[in-house]
This record gives C-alpha cells, structure tokens and sequence, in this order.
C-alpha cells in the first residue's frame, strides 16, 4: 500500500513537472522533449489504472507518433521565444484555482454503480472476443470506432490539403541507420500481426498493431527510405478507406434486422478480425500519412544534392 | 484513497494546467501542446473517476483508446494549419 502511494506520487508530480516544463519551459526543443516524457510517464499512469490496452497506445501514439510530429514540426528553428511575463505569472494561479474547482467537483460524487461493466461482462461471452476492451471498441460501441476512423480520415484530407503545395521531401541518413532499419522494420511487422491476433483475448488490438506499422514508416522515412506524401497513390487510397468499407460491409446485413453494427454472435469473432484486419491497414497508413504529409525535407541535405 | 481517485484529482490537475495555458500562453506551437495535456488530463479523469472503487472498467477504457487516437489526428491537422500559417506570415510583409 504505502510503496504503492509513493509511486503514484512520485508519478504525479513528475507528470505535472513535466506538462509545466513543455509548456512553460523557454526553449522549445526542450519543451517538446519533455512532452515526449509526459508522454511515457503518461504510459505509466496507465499501467497503474490496470489499463495495459490506453498504456500501449499512449506510448506508440502519444508519446511516439505525436513526439515524431512535433520535432518535425520544429523543423530547423528550435530557438525560444520568450513567453510574456505576465501571462506566465497568471498561468500557474490560475491553474490551481481551477484544479482546486474541479477537484473540489469529485467530492460530492456518489459511489460508481458499476451498470455498465456489469452488462459488459454478462454479454461478453456473445461478443466473439474473451477481451472486454475489444468487445466494447469492435462490437458493442461498434459505431464509435467507426466514427473514430472517420475523424482521421478528415483530418488526413486536412493534413494534406493543407499541406499541398509541400514539395516530396526525403530525408538523408547514414547507411548504418539504414542498415539497422531494414532489420528492425520486418520484426515491427512481425509485432502488429501478433498484437493484431493477440486484442481478441489479451491486451492489443487494431489500435496497437496499426500505432506499430505507423512507427515503421515513420522510422522509414526518418532514415529517407520512405519520401513524403504529396498526393496518395491509388493504392494508398484505396488502404486507407479498406477500415471504413469492410466495417460498412460486415455491418451492413444485420441492418434491418438487430441494432446498428450489431455483429451475429455465431460468426463474430471471425468479423471482429476481419475488421480489425482492416482497420489496422487503414489507421497503419493514416497515421503514417499524417507524419508522412507534414515532412519537412531536410534543407542540409537539399543543398548538397 | 483508491489509485483511480487519486488519478482522477491528477487528471483535473493537468487538465486545469492545459486550459490555463491554451488560454494564456501566445506561442503556437505551445496551445498545441496545452490541448494535448488537457485532453490526457480529461483522460484520467474519465478513467481514474469510472475506477475510483478498485475495479476495472473497460467501457471508458475503450473509449479513451478512441480519443488518443482521435488526440493525434487533431495534434497532426493543427500542426498542418500551423505551417500554413507560418508560410503564409512568411509570404507577407
């Protein structure tokens, strides 16, 4: 019990350390790299609330694909501009006056009815999966996920149609990062399958196993095997809208006849793979697409070639 | 106090951090990282409150899975905007 406090505590203040530092700190390079350990310590967090599926993506995605987009985004210029004093001074007061709000808010709350994870586990059994985290993301809140691949399909046409008139960059590197690269990429493939296969019995899933595959190309890239996206060949397009259309598909039949994206339970486990097979090629290449459209070439490199 | 209550005051911690440094801060690049510490902030709060009893819960689980996700999309559109941006300040005088 008592280690246990220590730790979150120790925890917690790193976590607030850290957001102050990225958001405070004068550097901006220094600010990124220590979102990034937000990040990671975020992933702990997780770990601690008995939530080893958010702890997964938290570390691939939050602290590994939104680390990789903003040290791009920095690009060359990673000097520090002074914040403004004065709202730098109202900031932290500020903030604990509505911390102490909101915290003051949980308070009053009555004990948690436990409703909802008590219908999880009675309906579990006819979900086709033995994970109650893929049984609430593929089959009972069907429709969230597909909405969820939705706002990143917009937000890719936002990326790129923002970033249009970039031209294809292509990043040089080492031959030794390359050489290396190409043995790590085939095991990240290796990963998202097996945590593909894994999220219908343990902790994994489409979510995981594509934060994976988008890890590879952004290693791809940042070694220059892999050049910017301008505009998506028909083949990547037809990758990404693969999630959307055979969730579409597979719900389809049962329309008219159950709950919208309600899976037959005799076949479900096998559809709940199918879409997470296809959701994981299409939120793969999404996600890659979203670092992939934003990078910047490298302007040293551009000069020597 | 159970863990999931004490990442519960955590998360409205940080999520009072983020909002007070969206609000206030004029850098760019730092509202971006403010609304990532909010969003992980409202996340433990979700989490952490739905837990505060000691038993896990995968309905907010499955849905905070969701919003990371969602998190890193918005984070890469608002960087695309934020070049834009840049280049079009860049362009005019």
């Amino acid at each position: 019990m008592n280690a246990d406090l220590v730790f979150d505590l120790v925890l917690g203040a790193g976590l607030l350390w850290s957001a102050a530092g990225a958001l405070l700190g004068r550097d901006r390079y220094g600010a990124v790299i220590l979102f990034i350990v937000f990040g990671l310590l975020m992933t702990l967090a997780w770990v601690r609330l008995a939530a080893p599926d958010i702890a997964l993506a938290e570390a691939a995605i939050g602290a590994g694909l939104t680390g990789a987009l903003l040290l791009d985004a920095l690009g060359g210029d990673s000097a520090g501009t002074a914040q403004r004093g004065a709202s730098r001074w109202l900031l932290l007061p500020l903030a604990g006056a509505i911390a102490i709000l909101l915290a003051g808010a949980l308070r009053g709350l009555p004990a948690p009815s436990g409703e909802l994870r008590e219908a999880v586990s009675a309906a579990l059994a006819h979900s086709g999966v033995s994970h109650p985290v893929t049984a609430v993301l593929l089959n009972f809140r069907g429709y969230d996920t597909l909405l969820e691949v939705s706002v990143l399909l917009a937000a890719l046409l936002g990326v790129l149609g923002a970033a249009r008139d970039a031209r294809p960059a292509r990043l040089s590197a080492a031959p030794l990062l390359q050489a290396a690269t190409r043995v790590l990429v085939p095991f990240m493939l290796l990963t998202a399958g097996y945590l593909l296969w894994a999220g219908a019995h343990r902790p994994g899933g489409a979510f995981q196993a594509a934060a994976v595959l988008a890890a590879g190309a952004v290693l791809l890239a940042l070694v220059g095997m892999l050049g910017g996206w301008t505009r998506p060949a028909l083949r990547t397009r037809l990758a990404i809208a693969a999630g959307p259309a055979v969730f579409l598909l597979v719900a389809a039949p049962s329309f008219e006849r159950t709950l919208l994206l309600q899976l037959p339970p005799q076949h479900a486990g096998r559809l709940i793979l199918l879409i997470e097979a296809a959701l994981t090629l299409s939120l793969g290449f999404i996600l890659a697409g979203l670092f992939l459209a934003l990078l910047r070439g490298d302007t040293a490199g551009d000069g020597q070639a | 106090m159970s863990s999931g209550l004490f990442y519960a005051i955590l998360g409205c911690a940080l999520f009072a951090l983020g909002l007070a440094a969206t609000l206030l801060l004029r850098e760019a690049l730092r509202r971006v990282l403010a609304f990532n510490v909010m969003g992980s902030g409202g996340f433990l709060v979700f989490v952490g409150l739905a837990q505060r009893d000691g038993v896990v819960d995968p309905v907010p689980q499955a849905m905070v899975l969701t919003g990371i996700v969602v998190a890193v999309a918005a984070t890469a559109l608002a960087l695309a905007l934020l070049r834009r941006l840049e280049q079009t300040d860049a362009h005019e005088p």
